[in-house]
């Protein structure tokens, strides 16, 4: 349904995307994951025929990109990263012109705009002035207006920014509900919506595609040690070493002095037991030890900072935040 | 409902809703009103001092008097408010983002520009048709020629697309609403000024040129009377060259 080949925009000397090439099938949903300024609206705006690519070549649903724009156009729903609406008008009025411009008649108009405010639940402000909506009201009607048409293609520019965790949850669902009938592209910094909504995972850094997978076997993928995180009350000076001649410690990472500890041990070992038992018999005071599980989260920047070995503070960080959230 | 019709409503629509069509339209009526109230009051003092000398009811013509110095007036003042009519229409809608959706619609950009185009010519005709009242009234109280008034309208009107369709070039080539108003007054006062460094040049071929490229020339026979071939290409080819480049300026903004 959509196929990227090598697509590159280059701004001047500034390289905006490198070579990207990916597929989505029919009815997949595709997430685009990356930092700020990895190039994943560039990306979409060139899918979307908002930009031409410097080189490469885009089809989407059989139709190139630069040459049948138009075609195109037609089986795209966009929702940009701003939402694209106008102030001045009501939302009944702003889909109806957003129906027109898309081609659409009298006839299947005022069906498709129930079904759609149905659907993003905005019933109680049908009527009202887009100015005087909330964020996340706007943001669903910019996510109306690329659903009015029920195209087969969908490009969502972080979806749920701006929306509180309920209606979050909505959108999510809503996006699912879509997948097998509709070929969905969304981006997004959020790993968990990547995890919760897509089938895979495009991770985008730096213009360049850094992988592409499914959530699963991305971070399978990248697990190649257990980690085990461990807080000791009064270590002595040479603890490091002494967890390092535990059997199965491949390495220590010490992030700081303050007693917490990084062990990265052989795959499928659960080495808890053996270091609480050091640390209890000789005194130290235990303070925290658990498994460090490797999320998504770490993946992503493992691949985003081209850092191989050892994860840095912040993805222990990140990880354990993640942990607790979970638990 | 075709998508140039959907734009059309939507501006329409977005006019009406802002205050810049109100204050625009305001003060257009307002001065065209007192220019006509001014020429009448003048035309009434001449023809008391015409009866003085030849002491019988003199015999005025209105068009001379009263229509022609208010038209070659109300020319200065579209020039200074049709700018502020066409400085939104690409300008916000970049600002606001709303151009992202536009640009990703299966609609061609002539149908963008041309949409915009005539919702704004629509507010300027209905403006116009509002000041019909002036000699409408005025043809209850005297006679005069109504030929030459109409013709003077349809300069009017033609000037005033051509006024519309450049300040629509402006309005495409930046962001700022403010910056747009500025580049078509810039465009317009240029091209304006232009016949004047014509006459200076005199009858020499680059003079020649100059002096029909200004626009006063061309309106001077609508308001006269004269319906010219030659002045009704100018317009509409003026007219359509800079609707062109607006085209031109939105499409090159993909490739930056």
């Amino acid at each position: 349904m959509i196929d990227a080949q090598n697509i590159t925009k280059r701004y001047g000397d500034h390289t905006a995307i490198e070579r990207v090439t990916f597929k989505a099938d029919k009815g997949e949903v595709l997430a685009f994951l990356g930092p700020n300024g990895a190039g994943k609206t560039t990306t979409m705006r060139i899918l979307t025929c908002f930009m031409p690519a410097t080189e490469g070549q885009a089809r989407v649903a059989g139709y190139d990109c630069f040459e049948q724009p138009l075609e195109v156009k037609r089986r795209i729903g966009y929702l940009p990263e701003t939402p694209p609406v106008y102030q001045e008008l009501t939302v009944a009025e702003y889909l109806t012109f957003t129906g027109r411009l898309k081609g659409m008649g009298r006839a299947d108009l005022p069906r498709a705009m129930d079904r759609t405010i149905e659907r993003l639940s905005l019933g109680d402000v049908r009527h009202r002035l887009i100015a005087n909506l909330s964020r996340g009201y706007k943001q669903r009607v910019g996510l109306a207006q690329a659903l009015l048409h029920d195209p087969p293609v969908l490009i969502l520019d972080e979806p749920t920014v701006g929306l509180d965790p309920k209606q979050i949850i909505e959108i999510r669902e809503l996006i699912k509900s879509l997948a097998g009938s509709h070929t969905v592209i969304l981006s997004t910094h959020i790993l968990l919506e990547a995890t919760a909504v897509c089938q895979r995972v495009v991770i985008i850094s730096g213009g360049r595609i850094a992988a592409v997978d499914t959530p699963e076997r991305l971070s399978a993928r990248l697990r190649q040690s257990e980690k085990i995180s461990v807080t000791v009350k009064a270590p002595p000076s040479d603890l490091a070493d002494r967890f390092r001649s535990l059997p199965g410690v491949l390495s220590v990472f010490e992030p700081t002095d303050s007693g917490a500890f990084l062990l990265e041990c052989e795959l499928g070992r659960d080495l808890r037991d053996d270091v609480a038992r050091l640390i209890v018999t000789q005194g130290w005071g235990l303070l925290e030890l658990k498994a460090v599980s490797m999320t998504l989260e770490d993946v992503f920047l493992r691949l985003t900072q081209h850092e191989e070995g050892m994860p840095d503070t912040g993805a222990v960080e990140a990880g354990s935040g993640q942990e607790a959230s979970t638990a | 409902m075709t998508p140039v019709g959907a734009i059309v409503a939507k501006e329409l629509r977005s006019y009406f809703v802002s205050p810049i069509v109100y204050v625009v339209g305001a003060v257009f009526l307002l001065i065209f009103g007192v220019l006509s109230y001014l020429a009448v009051v003048n035309a009434g003092a001449q023809a008391v001092r015409l009866m003085q000398i030849q002491g019988a009811a003199a015999q005025l013509n209105l068009n001379d008097l009263v229509f022609r110095p208010t038209f070659y007036s109300i020319a200065i003042i579209l020039l200074l408010i049709l700018p502020l009519l066409t400085m939104r229409l690409f300008a916000e809608e970049r600002k606001l983002r709303t151009f992202e959706l536009l640009m990703t619609s299966p609609i061609g950009i002539n149908e963008m520009v041309v949409g915009k185009f005539l919702g704004a010519y629509a507010i300027f005709l209905g403006l116009l048709g509002l000041s019909g009242i002036v000699p409408v009234i005025l043809s209850f109280y005297s006679s005069f020629d109504w030929n030459p008034v109409l013709t003077g309208y349809l300069g009017l009107a033609l000037l005033g697309a051509l006024f519309l369709a450049t300040g629509v070039l402006a309005s495409a080539l930046t962001e700022n609403q403010i910056v747009a108003a500025f580049l078509s007054f810039g465009l317009l006062i240029l091209v304006w000024l232009l016949g004047g460094v014509g006459s200076v040049l005199g009858d020499t071929p680059l003079g020649n040129i100059l002096s029909y490229l200004s626009f006063i020339e061309h309106y001077d026979r609508f308001v006269r009377g004269l319906v010219d071939t030659k002045d009704l290409v100018y317009y509409s080819s003026g007219m359509l060259l800079m609707l062109f480049l607006a085209h031109r300026v939105v499409e090159s903004q993909r490739w930056k």
